[in-house]
């Protein structure tokens, strides 16, 4: 199981890489962020990063702020 | 205003929290004229409706990404680290706070954050108290601004020490931008008079009851304020002095009796009512 924003996620299995997680959870392409146990991934790792069972993933995007 | 070689136009950088709607946020920024527009990143909200990101680039303004809401060094890097990621910028808005409810910056973990982020790279635009030693240390790690506040963040409560903003401002080649606490045009104006090259402004805008005559309202305000500094003000002065000419005055010989509406018939000076009022 992966862990997404603070919740166990069934949205893909073990060892998906990043690409497939964040098309699996239909995110936009853009002002997209993505840490895996704390470490930031690059956006050229995506399609190569595979998520191991258990990992803490950090989905971000752009909102309002000051 | 110049940042880290890039040349700005508009002296106003627009905090995009707080804005109802993203058609709002566009017409503020247009209205605000600004160029670059601060961002945040968070948790994505599957029910979350419309493209900031979308409406950012149709407004062409350069994006800010901050680190709100993080409270250590550590968090701080990595968030710079993941927007660098987002908006591809390595440009940043540092900002470690240290108080939930001042929310005032944490001095120690924010010049550890600056330092980290310059030596990897980023352009670090730190949040930071209005602090002159503080401000020379950012500066020291090689930030390319200081932006300290007026007051604490969202208070409205606009400029509270003007003494160390201008501290700041003697003591550094960086350009100085007013970060927090404005409440309205007039806090705007006073930032660039006393010395500010620019105000960064959020809820002012945004929490205003009409956002885009705000939005209009301080950018108007940031170009007086660089318009009476580069004037040159008057100097203040306890006692008044006469912008008339004080020779030629008339001379009045009133007729016997006091005038005709019946009030005294001399005057008296304030502080020797011996002696009549010229």
């Amino acid at each position: 199981m992966i862990i997404i924003n603070g919740e166990p996620s069934d949205a893909v299995a073990p060892g998906a890489t990043v690409t497939e997680l964040l098309a699996a959870l239909d995110v936009p392409d853009r002002g997209v962020a993505v840490a895996v146990d704390a470490e930031v991934i690059p956006r050229g790792a995506w399609a190569t990063f595979a998520v191991p069972d258990g990992a803490r993933v950090e989905v971000l995007i752009a909102v309002q702020g000051g | 205003m110049r940042i880290a070689g890039v040349e700005f136009s508009s002296r106003l950088i627009l905090g995009t929290g707080g804005f109802p709607r993203l058609e709002t946020l566009a017409d503020a920024i247009a209205a605000s004229g600004t160029e670059m527009v601060t961002v945040a990143l968070r948790r994505i909200d599957p029910g979350a409706r419309g493209s900031l990101v979308d409406v950012l680039d149709a407004a062409g303004v350069r994006v800010l990404p901050n680190t709100a809401g993080c409270y250590t060094a550590r968090d701080a890097v990595l968030t710079a680290k993941l927007a660098r990621e987002a908006f591809a910028t390595e440009w940043v808005k540092l900002e470690v706070i240290g108080d939930e409810r001042t929310l005032l910056p944490d001095a120690v973990e924010l010049v550890a954050a600056a330092e980290q982020l310059v030596d990897e790279g980023f352009v670090v635009l730190p949040y930071t108290t209005d602090d002159p030693v503080l401000a020379r240390r950012l500066e020291d790690v090689g930030c390319a601004a200081i932006m300290p506040l007026g007051s604490p963040i969202g208070s409205g409560m606009g400029i509270n020490n003007a003494y160390n903003l201008r501290l700041i401002r003697e003591q550094t080649a960086l350009p100085v931008i007013l970060d927090a606490g404005v409440g309205t045009a007039s806090d705007a104006a006073l930032a660039l008079e006393l010395g500010c090259d620019g105000v960064l402004c959020a809820s002012a805008i945004s929490r205003a009851e009409d956002p885009v005559a705000m939005a209009r309202a301080i950018r108007l305000a940031v170009e007086a304020g660089l318009l009476a500094r580069t004037a040159g003000r008057i100097p203040q002065r306890l006692h008044a002095t006469a912008s008339t000419a004080e020779a030629g005055v008339a001379e009045f010989v009133h007729p016997a009796g006091g005038d005709p509406d019946g009030g005294p018939d001399e005057y008296v000076h304030p502080s020797d009512p011996a002696r009549p009022l010229q």
